[in-house]
């Protein structure tokens, strides 16, 4: 399909394709002829065929819509910008946050507060870092402006809880330490989500 | 009849256990109605209904009740307090008496008691003219509740009752004339015996069938012709201002009516509880029955409903003369053929 199809913004000379309608029926007997055509057409049978076939489709092919969400959930596009991560090295352990402190530059909201100081080998450690998420609008300006990609937003998007200092504290965000084998890396801005290919669909309009 | 003379004698006391079992059965069948219709019509949406409450949700239904039984229960303050409180019982009791002349179970005998519970609790020999008339008493609960709750929808839902209830027993009544002519009886039992050479009445009168359905489907208020509590259009219609066992009550009288159509249909037109092939006359009668009821729900899932005046029009122009049409041409038949 060329674009000009698309340019051409002339409703009335496109390809539309008009409802096959029956005028009104002016007199008793066009009326009459109308009952007993729609009567015995078996478009009622249809809507019953389409039906029983959902309904075998649902219970023996396996077409059942429904995902149970608390127990199964569908896998979110990595874009998702849900409760941030802290990422560790890969190598070492230790946690990827330089004490920049960037991203509390750029918060646009204000919410990321963190105090920094020099340890003992006159390296920067992060000594306060807590997230307000009362504030925080999920804008993905900290994970973007992140040079060591240490601070992300991972997929944790069911935030409900009694306490909103159970998810805003530096170590609630960071990798456990035994966990570090199961660190995903982050996708990066513009990543397709996993099951990207299974979602591919013809668009109604083509057909 | 040569089977009636060995039939023991119908005590009261079996008639009593008869009449105590069809409402139990038939409640749980109602109540379990629900759950049966929230499954298949889950299914037809490829969703999965009710299913946390025990295994498949079967327990679902228990779950129900208790809600029901234990919610307040709202009687509106400018409402007639008497009669909102007597119309869900109208409709209940009319659906379980309307039971009472129809077969439902094969006979059987308790063994040590020696107490003898025949298949209808009492086998008047108008069977279906009663059943009828019940089925159109049960008008009055839907019709009382409407107008004694002072709202504006249960008004709408009462007057949409009057309308449909008393605009279909036409429909239903000179339809099952034609296959009544044929027997020339009104009784379940005679019905069921004429068609006990395998012949089912549906085949000498389809128009006959398919007349009865969509008038009983109508008297039961499915989906086709639900427009007495259309939540789109009346929000509850006659039972907006009923919460409780109340409102339970008029599922339970709904759901019985559904079977007691269902009953009808396998009896007069579908064969009854004849033998069929190899399948017993008790497997075919609860096959047929589950059938109609599924068929309900299928309906329901399938088909969108009707507008008030299009039921109307429906009733008046197409099927009341169908119907006459079909008992003349059933008339004369008859005459001809002997």
């Amino acid at each position: 399909m060329s674009l000009e199809q698309f340019k051409n913004r002339n409703v009335g000379t496109q390809n539309y394709v008009k409802l096959d309608l029956d005028h009104t029926p002016t007199t008793g007997w066009c009326q009459f002829k109308q009952v007993v055509k729609r009567t015995f057409k078996p478009e009622l049978f249809v809507g019953l065929w389409v039906t029983f076939r959902e309904m075998i489709n649902a219970l023996f092919r396996g077409k059942m819509h429904t995902t149970q969400y608390p127990f199964e959930k569908l896998p979110i596009s990595p874009r998702y910008r849900a409760i941030h991560d802290m990422l560790r090295l890969m190598e070492s352990g230790h946690y990827r946050c330089i004490g920049c402190g960037l991203c509390e530059k750029i918060c646009i909201s204000n919410c990321i507060t963190m105090e920094t100081r020099y340890d003992e080998n006159q390296r920067k450690e992060v000594s306060e870092y807590t997230i307000n998420f009362g504030r925080c609008i999920f804008c993905g300006y900290c994970a973007e402006v992140c040079p060591e990609l240490a601070i992300v937003h991972g997929q944790r998007y069911e935030t409900a809880s009694e306490q909103r200092a159970s998810f805003s504290l530096f170590e609630d965000m960071l990798t456990p330490i035994d966990k570090l084998n199961l660190q995903q890396e982050y996708q990066g801005f513009g990543a397709v989500s996993p099951n990207a290919d299974e979602n591919i669909k013809k668009t109604p309009l083509a057909y | 009849m040569e089977t009636a003379t060995v039939l023991p004698e119908v005590t009261a006391a079996g008639v009593i256990i008869k009449a105590v079992l069809i409402l139990a059965v038939v409640s749980a069948i109602a109540g379990f109605g629900t759950y049966i219709e929230r499954k298949v019509l889950a299914f037809m949406q490829r969703r999965l209904g009710p299913q946390h409450v025990g295994p498949y949700g079967l327990l679902q239904l228990a779950a129900d009740g208790i809600k029901l039984f234990t919610k307040e229960d709202i009687i509106p303050q400018h409402a007639n307090k008497i009669i909102f409180a007597v119309a869900p019982v109208i409709t209940a009791a009319t659906a379980f008496i309307a039971l009472a002349a129809v077969p439902v179970f094969p006979d059987f005998t308790i063994p040590l008691l020696d107490i003898y519970v025949p298949s209808i609790a009492s086998d008047v020999n108008v069977g279906i003219l009663f059943v009828l008339g019940m089925m159109a008493a049960g008008l009055y609960g839907p019709l009382l509740a409407g107008m004694a709750q002072s709202n504006k929808w249960g008004i709408i839902g009462s007057a949409r009752t009057a309308i449909q209830f008393l605009s279909y027993e036409v429909v239903t009544g000179l339809s099952i004339l034609a296959p009544i002519m044929m027997v020339g009886s009104l009784s379940f039992v005679d019905f069921n015996n004429y068609q006990a050479d395998g012949t089912w009445i549906v085949v000498y009168q389809p128009v006959a069938f398919v007349l009865f359905l969509i008038a009983g489907y109508a008297e039961t208020n499915r989906t086709p012709f639900d427009l007495l509590e259309h939540e789109a259009e009346v929000v509850s219609g006659y039972v907006t201002e009923y919460s409780g066992m109340r409102w339970g009550l008029f599922f339970i009288g709904e759901y019985a009516n559904m079977i007691t159509i269902g009953v009808i249909a396998s009896v007069v037109f579908l064969g009854g509880y004849n033998d069929f092939w190899i399948f017993p006359g008790w497997l075919m009668i609860i096959a047929k029955i589950a059938f109609s009821f599924f068929f309900m729900l299928w309906v329901r899932a399938a088909w969108p409903h009707v507008r008030p005046d299009q039921l109307m029009w429906l009733c008046w122009k197409v099927l009341m003369p169908l119907a006459v049409v079909n008992v003349v041409v059933t008339g004369i038949v008859m005459m001809i053929a002997g």
